[in-house]
């Protein structure tokens, strides 16, 4: 009876251990090779042959298609720069400059990859799309309520994150620091609805 | 005491079975993007997919600012060859495996040329081939698929939403067929 109970708990446990740090790994992009800028995260080797289990596993599960080394890097932000999750009721306030490439576009989407809709029918902005400040950098205003400027509406959305996507650029593989590919900041300013 | 040994075996037996999944997931997935794309999607013929909306997409992620197509293809009946004319601000081609692993990618400035011509085939195709064919067509880009069937996609950008008929223009020019 005792090895009969002690089995069962042994399988129990395996079983919540095994399956929960799978789901987790696949639904928090866990993984190898993870390059983190400030709260942008990118797994460029997710987009050759060359790919981690984790993230083959995480693209099998959700259906999405990693953009290739050779056509580009896509950056992933789920917090602000103090760790605290995107929030869509609130403002937050993306700026700086990016690495160099042809082009870069930046989306706004809820945790499981699709857009948000709202009154401006706008998901996101291309780097042509930008108003910059003299010195190229921008500032781009991700609120519920129109903003001045670059305003990415979130849609009044309780979580959202943002996907930053460079095409044509030296960023990628050997890719290891800010020095290399400086990202812009995000920052909360603490103003919610 | 007891209870410590099977709580460690249990830990042990967790961590398999992590690893088992994890490493398995790919194979018993049916909702990977070849498995969303197949339905809507002939075979070896470039089909364009409708811009993500907020309340439809074909996969998550999806750019929007970009114009898709698609090209599913099968080596099974031999190589196939794709042309796609690049538009005027960015054009990508990347290939994807079954398992949609992206093993090849490929921009208009790589290319380098106005249009982007590649031949796709198998490893046993490419090996298949006359040395000499290989030789006289110097000029052609050859890529080797890792799995007999998969999915090419095409991405033409619109930097600004006015642009998006202009992109998915140029990829509507695009062809993907059997090689002869």
């Amino acid at each position: 009876m005792r090895l009969l109970i002690g089995t069962l708990y042994t399988f129990a446990l395996a079983a919540a251990i095994g399956l929960g740090s799978t789901w987790f790994a696949l639904t928090h992009s866990a993984g190898f090779n993870n390059l983190q800028i400030g709260s942008w995260s990118a797994r460029p080797r997710a987009g050759t042959a060359d790919i981690d289990p984790y993230a083959r596993a995480a693209i099998a599960r959700n259906g999405a298609l990693p953009v290739a080394i050779g056509d580009g890097v896509s950056f992933v932000a789920r917090t602000d720069d103090d760790g605290r999750p995107l929030d869509g009721r609130c403002d937050t306030v993306v700026s700086g400059t990016t690495p160099a490439a042809r082009y870069f576009t930046v989306t706004l989407y809820d945790p499981d990859g699709r857009l948000v809709a709202n009154s401006l029918d706008r998901q996101g902005f291309t780097s042509q799309e930008l108003v910059r400040n003299q010195d190229g950098s921008f500032e781009i205003s991700v609120a519920p309520r129109a903003r001045a400027g670059n305003w990415l509406p979130t849609g009044g959305v309780e979580r959202y994150l943002l996907v930053l996507r460079f095409y044509d650029t030296s960023v990628g593989v050997a890719t290891r620091a800010e020095r290399e590919a400086p990202m812009p900041s995000v920052k909360s300013t603490g103003a919610c609805s | 005491m007891r209870w410590i040994l099977w709580t460690l075996a249990g830990i042990l037996l967790g961590g398999i079975v992590h690893l088992a999944t994890v490493l398995a997931l790919p194979r018993t997935a049916t909702q990977d993007a070849y498995a969303r794309l197949a339905p809507m999607t002939p075979v070896n013929a470039v089909t364009p997919l409708p811009s993500p909306t907020p309340g439809n997409a074909v996969l998550p992620f999806m750019d929007p600012a970009f114009a898709v197509a698609i090209c599913r293809y099968d080596l099974s009946s031999g190589p196939i060859k794709l042309t796609a004319p690049v538009s005027q601000a960015y054009t990508s081609v990347t290939f994807y495996t079954r398992r949609g692993v992206a093993y090849y990618g490929i921009n208009d400035r790589a290319a380098g040329r106005r249009s982007i011509e590649l031949d796709l085939m198998t490893t046993a195709q490419h090996d298949a081939m006359p040395e000499e064919a290989d030789v006289t067509a110097a000029d052609r880009l050859i890529i080797e698929s890792p799995s007999t069937t998969g999915l090419i996609v095409l991405r033409a950008l619109s930097p600004e939403p006015g642009l998006m008929p202009m992109a998915q223009a140029a990829l509507a020019a695009a062809r993907c067929q059997a090689a002869q």
